[in-house]
């Protein structure tokens, strides 16, 4: 490998995307555009949900327990219901999406043990139900002493995110959100692009080796990874007030190995693909899994076997346990050492199958 | 061999069923302009692109400046220039970041580049365009620039892949000069055209119709075997005189060109005078002489030899 020509390569790519200003504005845009959307858009920690309540008991005790449900914040009373068929009602019409229906034999049930509230759930949107079943964990049987909520037989302590807050679960992985929808794409398209315009007819019948070619195009793009990532950085600790707890060297290794990954992804794309439109659709058949099965929107522990096979083999899955170990837990990349590697193989498979696949040749 | 720059035998290229580059011999030697004519699809660039290395032949040895290709391409690369059809250059880089950017590709140092891009740009009058990106600029203008760039490492051999199909006429004149000056300067090119006044330049050509290699010498040699067989007539009716001469079974082919129409024999054994005397009924006031043959009536017969005779009636 030559390095002036090399160096030529990174330098002509740099020059290139100077004057490419739609690139030059997804650089940049698509990681605050992403940050604050998932930061102020997104909150998957529910409150505030329109809620309307029946109380056909009318006694203290169900006057009380209604109020501590409402102090929750989790539901909010926004419609008034005489009875618990006009609750059915307005969950029907969507004015609400929970409703509190206290039975007028509140007392003798809450007495018997049997259940003496019932809590009606808008079951059409999953994350309303599962924000909801707390309402049901409300210790109603011990209302009178004061004490008892104390001595719940089970607490839940967060760890983390005492707060609950969903920009500090979110702002680390959306790192790699973004980094895994622009990586790929910029490479795929850098060097479909050459093809399409002739570029490339031209620099296969020079000197220039597979290796020079394929590694000097995507260096550049991993400089930009490392921009993007300190701008969701800078914005996260700034706007969101994301914690970095680890070290921030490993912060950026781990991000420097998702890049790589991606990159190599992206070459990867390249060699198949004829047309910038068709490495787009390549970079989409990737990326969607990504989202969905990384654990970035819905944890991994949930997924079906064969879904959590997929999501061991993309890198976001394990850029995505990284992160959130150094930037949340404090962990560092020696406590992750199998993610980093995951991370490691995914590379060397990928850029070898690259390099293999990339002929300088037209047939 | 040794002074041939460039030896195939056998050279053919098939895309699946189709043959685009059917059992081509070729020899060209050293510091000559050699020429490959033919039309759209006759197979140039294919042979052109196995010639370099970037299409593996179906069939056939390669030997070109002493290497076996496609065995050694890589070694072959840092000695020849390629000039593709389509402008290959960086649009979006400006014409001195294009050089510089060749010239340290193909392996030169920054001081050498740095003089030889200046020296180019001076050569090929680009100098006061240096700075303007390459996309921008006009059809003779971009043509020269991929000139310079084929030329940055002073290659031994030079392909050019229809280099003038998209520039004006004084530019098609100055960049014929060009390719002059650098094979005086003992460069071996091989420049493929579908312009005759373009082969008619070249020290040596080859005509190519549909794969097949039909006929290659020198201009001369090419057009000497027509001696005799071609004719110009004027005609005051030339669309009623050409339709007398196309059933003719002696006459190869007839072109109007203007009033006049060309005509090519089968063979040299007809005379102004029978010829005149032949087309008397049709029109008793024409004309007819015995003129040179050109590049095209070799073009014409080459490729008419290989159709079957019920096509050539047709």
């Amino acid at each position: 490998m030559n390095l002036r020509r090399l160096w030529a390569i990174m330098v002509k790519e740099l020059r290139q995307m100077r004057r490419d200003r739609v690139t030059l504005a997804m650089i940049m845009g698509m990681p605050i555009l992403q940050l604050l959307l998932f930061g102020y858009a997104i909150n998957l920690n529910l409150r505030n949900l329109p809620a309307a309540v029946v109380d056909q008991a009318q006694t203290a005790g169900s006057r009380a327990a209604v109020q501590d449900m409402l102090a929750s914040g989790v539901i909010e009373l926004k419609a008034s219901a005489q009875s618990p068929q006009q609750l059915v009602d307005l969950l029907r019409e969507g004015r609400i999406s929970v409703g509190l229906a206290v039975p007028p034999d509140f007392e003798r049930r809450k007495l018997d043990g049997r259940e003496a509230i019932q809590v009606m759930v808008d079951g059409s949107d999953n994350v309303v139900q599962s924000a909801a079943a707390q309402l049901a964990l409300y210790p109603l049987n011990q209302p009178d002493n004061f004490h008892a909520r104390a001595q719940t037989p089970i607490s839940v302590v967060s760890f983390y995110n005492p707060e609950r807050r969903s920009p500090v679960n979110i702002v680390p992985g959306l790192i790699g959100v973004i980094l895994t929808m622009t990586m790929v794409l910029f490479t795929a398209v850098a060097i479909v692009r050459e093809t399409e315009r002739g570029n490339m007819e031209l620099l296969i019948t020079t000197p220039v080796s597979r290796t020079e070619l394929m590694i000097g195009k995507v260096l550049p793009y991993a400089a930009i990874g490392l921009v993007q990532t300190t701008v969701v950085l800078l914005l996260g600790v700034w706007l969101f007030r994301v914690p970095i707890r680890g070290s921030l060297w490993d912060v950026y290794l781990a991000s420097g190995l998702l890049i790589l990954a991606n990159l190599s992804l992206g070459l990867l794309i390249s060699t198949r693909a004829r047309s910038q439109f068709q490495a787009m659709q390549m970079t989409f058949f990737v990326f969607l899994p990504s989202i969905l099965l990384s654990g970035f929107m819905f944890p991994y522990a949930g997924m079906p076997l064969p879904a959590q096979w997929i999501s061991e083999a993309l890198p976001l899955t394990h850029f995505m346990r990284l992160i959130r170990g150094i930037m949340l837990r404090g962990a560092d990349l020696g406590d992750l050492w199998h993610d980093a590697l995951a991370l490691l193989a995914f590379i060397a498979v990928m850029l070898t199958l690259a390099i293999r696949l990339f002929h300088k040749r037209l047939d | 061999m040794t002074d041939n720059a460039i030896h195939a035998q056998g050279l053919t290229k098939r895309f699946g069923a189709l043959v685009a580059v059917n059992s081509v011999n070729l020899d060209v030697p050293r510091a000559c302009v050699y020429g490959f004519l033919g039309p759209n699809g006759s197979g140039k660039s294919t042979t052109i692109r196995m010639l370099c290395g970037l299409l593996t032949p179906s069939e056939g040895e390669i030997d070109v400046l002493g290497l076996r290709i496609p065995e050694q391409a890589e070694a072959l690369k840092r000695r020849i220039g390629y000039m593709t059809q389509k402008f290959s250059l960086f649009d979006d880089l400006s014409v001195r970041q294009n050089l510089e950017f060749l010239a340290t590709v193909q392996g030169m140092s920054r001081h050498a580049t740095r003089a030889r891009v200046d020296e180019l740009l001076q050569r090929y009058r680009l100098d006061d365009r240096q700075q303007q990106l390459a996309g921008t600029m006009s059809g003779g203008q971009k043509q020269r620039l991929a000139l310079a760039g084929a030329i940055v490492h002073k290659p031994e051999l030079l392909f050019l892949d229809e280099p003038t199909s998209a520039v004006d006429p004084e530019s098609r004149r100055d960049f014929w000069e060009k390719l002059f000056e650098l094979a005086d300067a003992g460069t071996t090119i091989l420049v493929s055209t579908h312009y005759m006044d373009e082969a008619e330049r070249c020290h040596r050509l080859a005509i190519l119709d549909t794969g097949n290699l039909v006929a290659d010498g020198t201009p001369k040699e090419l057009t000497d075997t027509l001696r005799g067989r071609t004719f110009v007539i004027r005609a005051s009716s030339p669309r009623q005189a050409k339709a007398a001469l196309d059933e003719r079974p002696d006459v190869l082919s007839v072109a109007q060109i203007g009033n006049e129409l060309r005509v090519l024999m089968r063979e040299d054994n007809v005379t102004v005078e029978t010829l005149r005397h032949a087309l008397s009924e049709v029109d008793a006031a024409m004309d007819v002489e015995s003129v040179a043959p050109n590049l095209e009536d070799v073009f014409v017969a080459a490729t008419r030899k290989l159709a079957r005779p019920e096509e050539q009636a047709a």
